[in-house]
């Protein structure tokens, strides 16, 4: 990673134009041409160093729902029961953490109806109980990650 | 039931044509355009609308903190009196430090807490440092906290409808 990927990293996690040519307009900002910034970005993302490049949707706003969830799986049990949770496409993010509820993941679907169902199949998956947390309140918050080395 | 107002049934096809991600391309929203066999204006238009009324949040880079240095993700979960943690989540929230902030119900008796604050941090004494932030924000209506670091990401692609 060098100076120009981090300023890319800082500068765009939002306000990527929406135009004909946005590429171009955020490479002009950065002052580098269009196709490096295209390069630049397909590399990050193939390197692990960015994990999307694209629109964050807020799924409610788009009639959708989403909740987070904890599950506690016993350890030997962990990878097996890591793979069925993530093969619901339901699923957007899992992260094992260190607690007795060892698997906290995020459950988006396109209808509050559905919350429910999704459970109730993943349980049915895995054996074990999955535990709901859906947000009750949002408290405002400014989500930027700098880069840090 | 009813149909769905066309407006919607766009968005239900923009939302998939874009949740994969922007094609990496010089005209990414006209490559789109051309996938759904619409026009290019109309989708410049609404993905316009949609960052306007906030169903999308944002467009850009998403990094995994991990590889910029940001080692330590802590899940911070608080107890808090329900009559004051809506106040004092908007005290938590806008601390600096803070990336995400909730209130979320209880699941007793597994669980007691009903405040969740996100804290990431170089290292796992960075994290605590903020965390001692928190602590002095919501004073002694917090009556127990933890701190859920996470050990590995299992998944991480984003929202995606079924469909």
């Amino acid at each position: 990673m060098d100076e120009v990927d981090r300023r890319i990293v800082d500068t765009l996690q939002g306000g990527f134009p929406v135009c004909e040519r946005p590429f171009a307009a955020a490479a002009a900002e950065l002052a580098i041409s269009e196709d490096d910034l295209i390069a630049r970005i397909d590399r990050l993302l193939a390197d692990g160093t960015l994990t999307r490049f694209g629109p964050l949707f807020d799924a409610e706003k788009m009639g959708g729902a989403f909740t987070l969830a904890a599950m506690q799986v016993p350890e030997p049990d962990f990878d097996r029961i890591a793979a069925q949770v993530n093969a619901f496409p339901e699923v957007a993010h899992n992260y094992a953490r260190d607690h007795p509820l060892n698997m906290w993941f995020v459950i988006g679907t396109e209808t509050p109806e559905a919350i429910d169902e999704v459970i109730g199949r993943i349980e049915r998956a895995s054996g074990l109980p999955v535990l709901a947390f859906p947000k009750e309140r949002e408290f405002f918050v400014e989500l930027k990650l700098p880069v840090r080395t | 039931m009813t149909a769905n107002p066309p407006g919607v049934l766009l968005d239900r096809v923009l939302v998939r044509a874009l949740q994969e991600g922007l094609p990496r391309v010089a005209r990414p929203y006209h490559a789109v355009a051309e996938r759904l066999g619409v026009a290019p204006e109309g989708v410049l238009a609404r993905v316009r609308t949609l960052l306007a009324s906030g169903a999308i949040r944002r467009i850009g880079v998403v990094p995994n903190h991990y590889r910029l240095g940001w080692a330590a993700n802590g899940m911070s979960v608080w107890d808090v009196d329900d009559d004051e943690v809506d106040v004092l989540g908007d005290a938590v929230g806008a601390l600096a430090c803070v990336s995400h902030c909730y209130r979320r119900p209880r699941r007793l008796p597994q669980w007691r807490y009903n405040l969740f604050a996100m804290v990431h941090g170089h290292d796992r004494t960075e994290v605590e440092t903020k965390l001692a932030q928190i602590a002095a924000v919501l004073g002694c209506a917090a009556r127990a906290h933890d701190v859920l670091y996470s050990t590995r990401i299992l998944k991480k692609t984003g929202l995606r409808f079924g469909g």
